[in-house]
């Protein structure tokens, strides 16, 4: 029995203290064990610590990011209020809801990336089911070292063969996504998953263990030893040890989750569930203590009765185990059959454990002896909360006063070009979408490798375009500006295919909080976000926090990624990105109010991906954003795209004006011949990341319905040239500097990834 | 005329294939629980793709087994008309309704996009409102959809013209470059001996309005309704 061995009391009464080294391995501050004592009035039981470790850790407890997190409007509505479910439902109208929700499993897949990856689909695929609603879309957010290494090539295969792996079986379609390549991400992968479900408004299930006396019953696979301390281990910086980790990373079973999803939502529909609630983090722990906390009630389970996968496991295990696939649900008292009946239907267990109480406790039996009693609401809201320290880092000042007018210009554009299209940030992600299924479920209008997926939404006139965004390096570069940037990019992308902005899930990668600059670097881009975030009407409504993303060696770019939801009313006025027909004019949307405006600005080169791929260097300030001129730009375009004026709509960022061409001319076989006047180095027009920029293509015969919409919205339309033949052809103040055929931009920019990838002979 | 779509634990294609048949074809359809041993009643039976049972084991190795596979081979065995979708292929393989079998592709990895298929037999239950040679646009999402079999299976299905569909370029030509998969002869969908039973790895029902990019799918399954209607 691995009981027997266990450092600490087995049952609640005469409890000896637990021995510091003990707490502290499970992540307990001494203060923090002392509060436990404080809150029992004794000390806990080997199970109870364990419990409280997992629970008051970050990556559950919250304990870092809370006092920030408060920043988010509806966040903080929510947590003084009805509480976070109903605040995650986005009306779509027609009676349909969406939820969406987007999680980090970093950690897990720096040292096992296949499972680590293939588990962060199931958990946040169960998140979404729970609520009651279907599961239709998930998308990625990746981020790598460069590709040159082979533990980073390594890392890329198997977070996406983990990724196909889980989602293709389970059949939801992954329409979309981002990958991006840089050195800080070497050893500490991002890997970000979200998932987005619709339901009718009245199918909301809730995470509630309402009811004392109802039966609680455990659903799904069977318990293991997979996983104990997940979430402890998510809470601390990476190292050398890691790797001695593995054993905390989860197996996914796609299978079982498959089975799970479509029992999950027959079994709602009986209306016998009054509760539900899955098992991600802290398993048993976080499900009871959670469910009985919101409810005001408590909860008494044997963990004898939990159905396990291997013999010998203790309380302690068995509390504490994240296998994945099972979920706790909540049943009307005397309807637990019935209820059973369906997941037996589908080949699944559900068993009863226990009972909700109306004391406030969670009791946790072995049997006839009773291992933990421990207050519900101390587990799920004492968590400490922590008023951290931030101070601004010390290499802003020196990078963002970089002076770039040493800059030369490049001695071939068309060279440089070609050298930014197959730099893996910005190449095709083919290599990437075509080992995912986008498709399953028939609902994917618009296809991965355009600016943002559509998806209709069946017996409505409707779709909804789903997108994610966040470039790293504005963000280390100024966090403030970078998280803004992220949601303008993101309401610009969705704006590109007709849908206006609803709302924003978050998934916030950031090094180790308890360091002031790291801590600074949250707060700001924090702030950044909620500001955005508000301006473009488009509420956080859900959202996680990693932090801890770093090595001994280097910490990640503070990333704080976003996934934003757009609503199109009418799925037949949609738009894409790439040219359609010759001869049509081409013309650039910018919030400029003249012509007498520069197109360009020389300090809007800093961080871009020009700058780093061609000239080495990560410098600079990220490009400005005046949050009213993009939303002025989205607002012409979303004009010109329900009035059917343009045939193609392209956001121009990474790599700037003449990559964006590029990419509209690649994807639509068509070239184009464009003239830009500026009045800084031809470099800058060409490859500068000026926000709020949007590239569209229409007959000549719209050019005069265009010019009175935008004006309208102020934005002043900059005819560029035209959509023409086979080649890109770009001059600047009348000097031809690209001249290249769309085939050899299309070779640079398709292959990239794939012959890196088959280089490395893997 | 009655379409069955049958469901295994972890067919993933069931619905979009139902919705074809019901909201597209506009034409009665059921669906089919595995466990069940009575199948009659039905015209035609889909076996969905998916991954059933996880197709942890071989594609298809388990869900053979399933009861309602004797049922269906019964049907069959009757005249019964019954199309596998990549899965289903998968299935039928195994199950021997289909000769041959389809192994993990070349590439070894998954692999969702649209494929240009060459239409080889217009004469079949499920073909015939197409034309032989002409050229559909149907969308394949597989990590087994290589088919294979041993050369004098592969000699008859060719000598008795029961390949459905190849593998080809957009103008029709089969060449190697168009073959995703590794599949022999680039075969996607075949036919049995009897000519009511087929099996093919694209999948027509998610190419069946102009909304999702293609509608050339629904040639495929208009062929089966215009036969027993």
């Amino acid at each position: 029995m691995a009981g027997v061995s266990e450092p600490g009391s087995r049952t609640v009464e005469n409890t000896a203290p637990i021995a510091p080294e003990v707490y502290r391995e499970m992540g307990l501050s001494d203060e923090e064990y002392a509060k436990v004592c404080e809150v029992l009035g004794r000390h806990p039981t080997y199970t109870e610590v364990g419990m409280f470790a997992v629970m008051w850790s970050e990556h559950c407890g919250y304990k870092f990011s809370r006092p920030i997190l408060r920043l988010f409007k509806k966040y903080r509505e929510a947590i003084d209020g009805a509480g976070l479910e109903n605040a995650g439902v986005i009306d779509i109208g027609g009676g349909y809801g969406i939820v969406m929700k987007m999680e980090s499993h970093n950690h897990p897949s720096a040292v096992e990336p296949f499972q680590g990856a293939a588990t962060g689909v199931g958990g946040i695929l169960r998140d979404i089911f729970t609520m009651g609603a279907r599961p239709i879309a998930c998308l990625d957010s990746l981020r790598f070292g460069p590709l040159d290494d082979a533990r980073n090539r390594y890392l890329f295969e198997h977070v996406v063969g983990g990724i196909a792996f889980y989602g293709n079986c389970v059949g939801v379609p992954t329409v979309a996504g981002e990958v991006y390549f840089e050195d800080c991400y070497s050893g500490n992968c991002l890997v970000n998953v979200m998932s987005v479900g619709i339901m009718k408004h009245e199918d909301i299930a809730f995470a509630r263990a309402e009811g004392p006396g109802n039966p609680v019953m455990l659903v799904g696979s069977r318990t293991g030893r997979d996983g104990i301390h997940g979430a402890t281990f998510a809470s601390v910086e990476l190292s050398e040890e890691s790797e001695s980790r593995r054993s905390n990373v989860q197996m996914g079973d796609p299978f079982t989750e498959k089975l799970l999803i479509e029992a999950t939502l027959e079994a709602l529909k009986t209306g016998h569930i009054v509760g539900i609630q899955d098992m991600g983090a802290a398993g048993i722990t976080c499900s009871t203590c959670e469910t009985s906390a919101k409810a005001g009630t408590g909860m008494k389970i044997d963990c004898r009765k939990v159905p396990l996968r291997e013999t010998g496991m203790s309380p302690y295990e068995i509390m504490l185990s994240e296998s994945q696939e099972r979920m706790l649900a909540i049943v009307k008292k005397g309807k637990d059959d019935e209820v059973a009946k369906v997941f037996k239907k589908w080949g699944l267990q559900a068993v009863v454990i226990g009972e909700v109480t109306d004391d406030g406790f969670v009791r946790v039996y072995d049997g006839d002896d009773l291992v933990a009693k421990v207050p519900a609401k101390s587990l799920a809201d004492d968590a400490p909360t922590y008023y951290l320290e931030t101070e601004e880092p010390r290499y802003l000042a020196e990078v963002q006063n970089y002076d770039l007018s040493h800059i030369r210009e490049p001695e071939d554009y068309n060279e440089a070009l070609l050298t930014l299209l197959a730099s893996p940030s910005i190449a095709s992600k083919e290599w990437v979408y075509e080992q995912y299924d986008h498709m399953v479920q028939t609902n994917t209008v618009v296809l991965p490798g355009s600016d943002a997926a559509v998806l209709r939404i069946r017996e409505t006139p409707k779709g909804i375009a789903i997108v994610t965004d966040c470039n790293g390096r504005y963000c280390y570069l100024d966090p403030f500006v970078g998280a803004q940037i992220a949601v303008a990019e993101a309401a610009r992308n969705l704006a590109c295919s007709g849908a206006r902005p609803v709302g924003v899930t978050d998934c916030l990668n950031f090094g180790n909080p308890e360091k002031p600059e790291a801590f600074w670097q949250f707060k700001r881009a924090v702030e950044g976000l909620a500001e955005a975030c508000e301006f473009f009407d488009a509420p956080v409504v859900s959202g996680n926090v990693s932090f801890y993303n770093e090595t001994p060696e280097m910490s990640i770019y503070p990333t704080p990624v976003i996934g934003m939801l757009g609503v199109l009313d009418d799925i037949e006025k949609r738009c894409t990105s790439e040219f359609k027909n010759e001869g049509e004019i081409i013309v650039m949307l910018s919030g400029s109010r003249g012509d007498d405006e520069p197109v360009c600005e020389l300090e809007s080169l800093g961080g871009s991906e020009y700058l780093k791929t061609i000239h080495g260097i990560v410098a600079g300030r990220p490009p400005k954003l005046d949050l009213d001129r993009e939303k002025r730009v989205h607002q012409t375009v979303l004009e010109l795209i329900a009035k059917g004026l343009i045939s193609s709509a392209h956001d121009c960022s990474d790599g700037g004006l003449a990559v964006a061409l590029a990419e509209s001319c690649i994807l639509g076989g068509i070239g184009a011949e464009v003239q830009l006047l500026a009045n800084c180095a031809p470099a800058s027009a060409l490859f500068a990341e000026t926000q709020s920029r949007i590239i569209v293509s229409l007959p000549t015969s719209g050019l005069k319905a265009l010019r009175e919409i935008a004006e309208s919205h102020q934005v002043e339309p900059n005819v560029l040239g035209r959509t023409k033949s086979d080649r890109l052809v770009m001059s600047v103040n009348d000097v031809e500097l690209l001249n290249v055929p769309v085939s050899e931009l299309h070779a640079a920019w398709r292959g990239s990834i794939a012959s890196k990838m088959k280089e490395s002979g893997l | 005329m009655k379409f069955g779509v049958v469901i295994f634990p972890g067919s993933n294609c069931d619905r979009d294939a139902y919705y074809a048949v019901r909201d597209v074809l506009r034409q009665p359809v059921e669906y089919i629980w595995h466990q069940t041993t009575d199948v009659s009643g039905f015209d035609c039976i889909i076996l969905p793709g998916g991954f059933s049972y996880g197709d942890y084991l071989r594609t298809g190795a388990v869900a053979k087994f399933s009861p309602v596979m004797s049922a269906i081979q019964e049907f069959a065995d009757n005249g019964g008309r019954v199309l596998g979708i990549c899965n289903g292929f998968q299935i039928l393989c195994e199950a021997g309704m289909l000769p041959g079998a389809l192994i993990t592709n070349v590439g070894l990895r998954f692999i969702c996009k649209y494929v240009h298929l060459r239409v080889e037999n217009d004469s079949t239950e499920f073909t015939h409102v197409c034309e032989s040679g002409q050229v559909l646009r149907i969308p394949i999402a597989h990590h087994g959809g290589n088919y294979y079999c041993d050369p004098n299976t592969l000699k008859r299905l060719e000598s008795d013209n029961r390949v459905l569909l190849r593998y080809c370029d957009p103008a029709g030509k089969v060449n190697e470059a168009a073959n995703p998969n590794g599949s022999l002869n680039n075969i996607a969908g075949i036919i049995n001996d009897r000519g009511n039973v087929a099996g093919m790895m694209p999948h027509p029902e998610r190419a069946v309005e102009s909304l999702l990019g293609s509608e050339d799918g629904t040639l495929i399954l208009q062929s089966i309704v215009e036969r027993l209607s």
